[in-house]
């Protein structure tokens, strides 16, 4: 990669997925330039040009070139800068497909169902909607457990893939915790997802991209509050 | 892979996601034990290799299981590397993989899942979103023959497999016509190309049985 690269992140600074962009990015010592979103008023035009199906953050553009959806991201940061700084994705192609089936887990089953469970208000959608999310968060302690194998990541002694596609929701969980005292994660229930939860925010190329909780909150409370306001009015 | 391999495909004769797998494997000539599995009457290998999708494809390969179409067929594109399925290029890459998930998530949802449980008047508007969504497909297919150019390749097998020989079959089934003739030309080359392709005729679904498959598949999901 000996000429100028040009590299330029979409995205918004509270957004769970941009922040696994962001965290790739950091992994390789990729400078970029940071073009934040505003999502609740117009979409700028790069974004359309540049997400024309989706219209969604994060997107990264790599010399002009597209790309979209987070996880294709992380892969193709993890491909393109492969000689510098660690690789994001494991080198066995089972360990691979470890990998990217519990991102789809997460990705299609376990978050969906988290936000469908928050955002519904039917109580009884809720219970049913949070078994799901405790059934899943168990499942994926036993993923970790069998995959890390005493490391103190699932990629192993760093943060890898899973690391990031999980641990980027870390931040919105823990924001929840405080706005709402919801806790989610359970020492009793998922010991040794907690200890790598806590490993996780405190990882040094986390820290220096990961939004702060309190300002997450806060976030959260006023969405929360402007969807209040709206649906008494209608 | 010198050593002995042993690979086993877990599938169902009507599901686009298990059909690609086998087209993969054919594609790689890679030597295979299928086992059928029924919709509704799963067998204890599959619910003990897939406890938590209870689906297929499942991939076994020398004792150890892989799941999810999208990732089984980057698992056998790294493990066997002739032939390869995925372009070099990361950049193509990106690309593929955004498009075979638009296929399977978009294109099906719109149009399929919600098809199915919408009433014929919703229906056209569905048609509509789906032939949208599938203009984008179009706008790759220009100037060559395939998606992965001048064969068969990822985004082939998976749009192949769901749309032309599923999600077609279920239209029909339901009286619509989604893929008009004139609007999608070079859709309609490529599906002619496709079934020129040895490894991928084997893999189509015989097509009445398959009408028949996915009219159940509606009644399913409107009972759901």
């Amino acid at each position: 990669m000996g000429e100028s690269e040009e590299v330029k992140l979409l995205g918004t600074w509270y957004s769970p997925v941009v922040l696994r962009a962001k965290i790739a990015l950091r992994l390789k010592s990729i400078d970029y330039v940071y073009v934040e979103e505003d999502l609740f008023s117009s979409k700028s035009e790069l974004l359309l040009k540049s997400n024309p199906i989706y219209k969604k953050v994060p997107v990264l553009i790599h010399n002009n070139k597209p790309v979209s959806e987070s996880l294709n991201i992380v892969e193709y940061i993890d491909e393109t800068w492969n000689s510098s700084g660690p690789s994001i994705l494991p080198s066995h192609p089972y360990d691979r497909a470890l990998a990217r089936f519990w991102s789809a887990f997460v990705d299609y089953k376990w978050f969906p169902a988290f936000r469908a469970a928050v955002i519904t208000k039917s109580e009884d959608a809720k219970e049913k909607g949070m078994k799901e999310v405790e059934e899943g968060i168990l499942q994926l302690e036993e993923a970790f457990v069998a995959i890390s194998k005493g490391k103190p990541f699932f990629r192993g002694e760093a943060i890898g893939f899973m690391d990031i596609c999980l641990g980027s929701f870390l931040v919105l969980l823990k924001a929840r915790e405080k706005l709402k005292g919801e806790k989610l994660l359970d020492e009793l229930k998922t010991p040794s997802l907690c200890k790598w939860a806590d490993k996780f925010l405190s990882d040094e190329t986390v820290r220096n991209v990961a939004p702060e909780i309190d300002k997450v909150a806060e976030f959260l409370g006023e969405l929360e509050a402007k969807a209040h306001s709206a649906a008494s009015k209608s | 892979m010198a050593e002995k391999e042993e690979v086993k495909l877990l599938g169902i004769w009507a599901s686009p996601f298990s059909r690609r797998i086998e087209m993969a494997l054919k594609l790689k000539g890679i030597p295979y034990d299928y086992v059928e599995e029924s919709l509704e009457n799963k067998s204890p290998l599959l619910l003990a290799l897939n406890p938590i999708h209870k689906k297929v494809p499942v991939l076994v390969h020398n004792g150890k299981p892989i799941l999810e179409s999208h990732v089984v067929l980057e698992y056998i594109d790294e493990t066997w590397k002739h032939n390869p399925i995925l372009p070099q290029d990361p950049f193509d890459r990106s690309k593929i993989r955004f498009f075979a998930k638009l296929v399977d998530e978009q294109i099906m949802n719109v149009g399929f899942t919600s098809m199915a449980k919408a009433e014929q008047k919703e229906r056209e508007v569905l048609a509509e979103q789906t032939r949208e969504l599938i203009s984008y497909l179009e706008k790759e297919l220009v100037g060559k023959d395939f998606f992965g150019g001048k064969s068969v390749g990822f985004l082939d097998l998976v749009a192949g497999s769901m749309i032309p020989f599923c999600m077609e079959r279920g239209w029909e089934g339901m009286g619509l016509e989604v893929i008009k003739d004139d609007k999608f030309p070079e859709y309609k080359r490529w599906v002619k190309n496709l079934e020129k392709v040895e490894i991928v005729k084997d893999c189509i679904p015989p097509r009445e049985k398959h009408i028949e498959h996915m009219n159940y598949m509606v009644k399913r999901i409107r009972s759901s």
